[in-house]
């Protein structure tokens, strides 16, 4: 079986995800669509090592694990004080800084 | 058993080129320890300890910056290249953080202590909050977080290989989400902030990895080497490599805030804590724009024709918008985020000539732009009334009556901005467009020059604001500072009048630091 399909699915991820975080309203989903991506990145990283016939893309898929938990970390800390502020996570009601 | 032993005496330690790396280490050495000081030493003494800290670490981070000139070498298994461009970039970027970090520990201001909140996990306008603000509990776990970021950015500009920048990238960017969300005035705001900011970061850098995994998917390696070789092979298909390049390029137009990438500038930079956003608008742009740099310079220097037109429309853009959007502005901090991003399209234009030249005048003009950054920055977060920073620009009215001291500094910051003969801005603006016009770029110099003038009205617009309207009897005042913010506007200042009237040595050591290690 060929590599093709593995970085169709990535490709196909990586959209699923773009377009969700422009859609959809909500920070935590807005944020799991991020991570969507990512995981895409690391899909298409390892597709890639194994076309290559190399283990970097399988390393860095890691880095790229390892930053994505961090994020995790960073985001949902700052997600939560804006939803315990205002009892809502919708990105459409943070909007005090306009013109 | 034996099997395993000669596997495992095959690999070979890598070698680390500690002396090379040493002022990274020395920053995020001191962050850790920041870390460190936060969970074991007693409230009273941790902001002493934290200050000494961060100053001490960033100055001999400096030092070793300045000793380490002229080398011109890759490390750490070439992920790392120490170069004219890292070490100039990495000099400016410490040079800066010295003042942000001093506009950091600035407690005399606001009545209630630093700009940060108490604790950024009590609810805003809450008995909580208010307790703590009255016992003047103030935090010092900004000082750790600032100084990863810095690590981070002097990693960034430096990497070599685009995994590490890719790690750079995050390392800069998190503590920032966190920054952001500080303050300790008008909280809601400091909060939105840090969620758009984040929020539209990491879509930015999802952008980034997966452009990284499209030119690995072409030239089996990340190392910015392997590519530039495998672009001049043409060994894999073209679409990889140019949807790769768009996407990497994304990436890292919204850490420089360039047209179209640069919605969240103006909201980001109004919402967070003002050390931070001088820290933002001038350290993470200059980072930045040293990683497009060696990007484009190193990785894609043959892909040029194919993403020189593309950055040329760029540049057009940004100049144009940050310019005519700033134009409309009301608030200072606005204001000066529309002018950031005006900054940025003219260092573009100094960016899509690929000569030596074009690569001095840029490293030039980021170094002139974030000193005066740094100082305007300094001096909102003094005009002050009842509820923290009076930003609204027509607070602004009749300030030079009040205080004829900020006014002036603020207004040689904004003819810096501007461009006008004897300060900084305006050697800069010369040297860029210059370079662009012998590159062959006159039509882009051309609107450069227009933007320029667009621009220069705004800011004198301000200064006129300044000096002649009568100043509004409940007026803001204007705060005096401790000794630590005075240097800071005092450095920038002098920088700014400086680099304007002597830039040659400046000059001269950005010619020197032209050469991209490879």
């Amino acid at each position: 079986m060929g590599t093709t399909p593995y970085l169709v699915l990535s490709a196909l991820l990586f959209t699923v995800g773009a377009v969700g975080v422009l859609l959809r309203r909500n920070a935590i989903v807005v944020f799991m669509c991020i991570e969507l991506m990512l995981n895409a990145a690391n899909l298409a990283f390892v597709t890639f090592a194994r076309l290559h016939g190399g283990l970097d893309g399988q390393v860095i898929a890691f880095f790229v694990m390892v930053v994505a938990a961090a994020e995790v970390v960073v985001g949902l800390a700052v997600i939560v004080a804006i939803f315990r502020t205002r009892r809502s996570a919708s990105v459409d009601d943070a909007s005090l800084l306009r013109y | 058993m034996t099997a395993l032993t000669r596997q495992v005496t095959e690999i070979q330690s890598p070698t680390i080129e500690y002396g090379l790396l040493a002022p990274m280490l020395v920053v995020f050495g001191a962050a850790v320890l920041g870390v460190l000081v936060e969970a074991f030493l007693p409230r009273r003494v941790r902001y002493p300890v934290q200050v000494v800290l961060s100053l001490g670490a960033l100055a001999v981070a400096l030092g070793m910056v300045v000793t380490l000139a002229d080398r011109v070498e890759v490390a750490a298994e070439g992920s790392v290249a120490i170069d004219g461009p890292t070490l100039f970039i990495q000099g400016t970027v410490l040079a800066l953080s010295l003042l942000s970090v001093l506009l950091f520990a600035e407690r005399r201001v606001d009545p209630g202590g630093d700009a940060f909140a108490s604790a950024a996990s009590s609810l805003p306008g809450s008995e909580d909050e208010r307790t703590l603000t009255a016992q003047r509990v103030q935090q010092t776990e900004v000082y750790p977080l600032v100084m990863f970021s810095i690590g981070g950015m002097l990693l960034f500009p430096a990497s070599n290989d685009l995994l590490t920048m890719f790690v750079a990238l995050e390392v800069l960017s998190f503590p920032l989400y966190l920054l952001c969300g500080m303050a300790r005035r008008r909280r809601l705001l400091s909060q939105e902030a840090a969620v758009k900011y984040f929020l539209l970061g990491s879509f930015s850098s999802a952008f980034f990895i997966y452009g990284v995994a499209l030119l690995y998917g072409y030239a089996g390696s990340v190392r910015l080497s392997d590519i530039d070789r495998a672009v001049s092979e043409q060994v894999g298909s073209e679409g990889l490599l140019l949807a790769g390049v768009a996407l990497l390029t994304v990436g890292l137009l919204f850490k420089i805030a360039a047209v179209p990438f640069h919605a969240w500038t103006p909201d980001v930079y109004q919402g967070a804590p003002t050390p931070v956003t001088g820290f933002m608008a001038a350290c993470t742009k200059i980072a930045a724009f040293g990683a497009l740099l060696r990007v484009l310079y190193v990785g894609l220097g043959g892909l040029r024709l194919d993403w020189q037109p593309l950055l040329w429309a760029i540049a057009i853009l940004t100049m144009v918008v940050g310019a005519v959007v700033a134009l409309t502005q009301s608030d200072v901090k606005r204001m000066l985020a529309y002018s950031s991003i005006a900054h940025a399209g003219f260092v573009l234009t100094g960016m899509v000539v690929v000569e030596p030249a074009g690569i001095s005048s840029v490293l030039f003009y980021l170094a002139a732009y974030g000193f005066a950054t740094v100082g305007a920055f300094a001096v909102v977060s003094l005009v002050r009334d009842a509820g923290g920073e009076a930003t609204h620009l027509s607070r602004w009215a009749g300030l030079a009556k009040r205080s004829p001291l900020v006014a002036g500094v603020f207004t040689l910051f904004l003819l810096a901005f501007a461009g006008i003969p004897l300060t900084s801005g305006f050697v800069g603006k010369l040297v860029v467009f210059l370079a662009a016009w012998q590159g062959g770029a006159w039509p882009l110099v051309l609107v450069a020059v227009l933007a320029s003038a667009v621009a220069a009205f705004f800011y004198v617009r301000v200064i006129v604001l300044m000096y002649f309207s009568e100043p509004a009897p409940e007026g803001p005042t204007v705060a005096v500072p401790s000794p630590l913010t005075a240097a800071a506007i005092g450095l920038g200042a002098l920088v700014t009048v400086g680099l304007g009237v002597a830039p040659a040595p400046l000059l001269t050591l950005a010619e020197q630091a032209a050469v991209f290690v490879r």
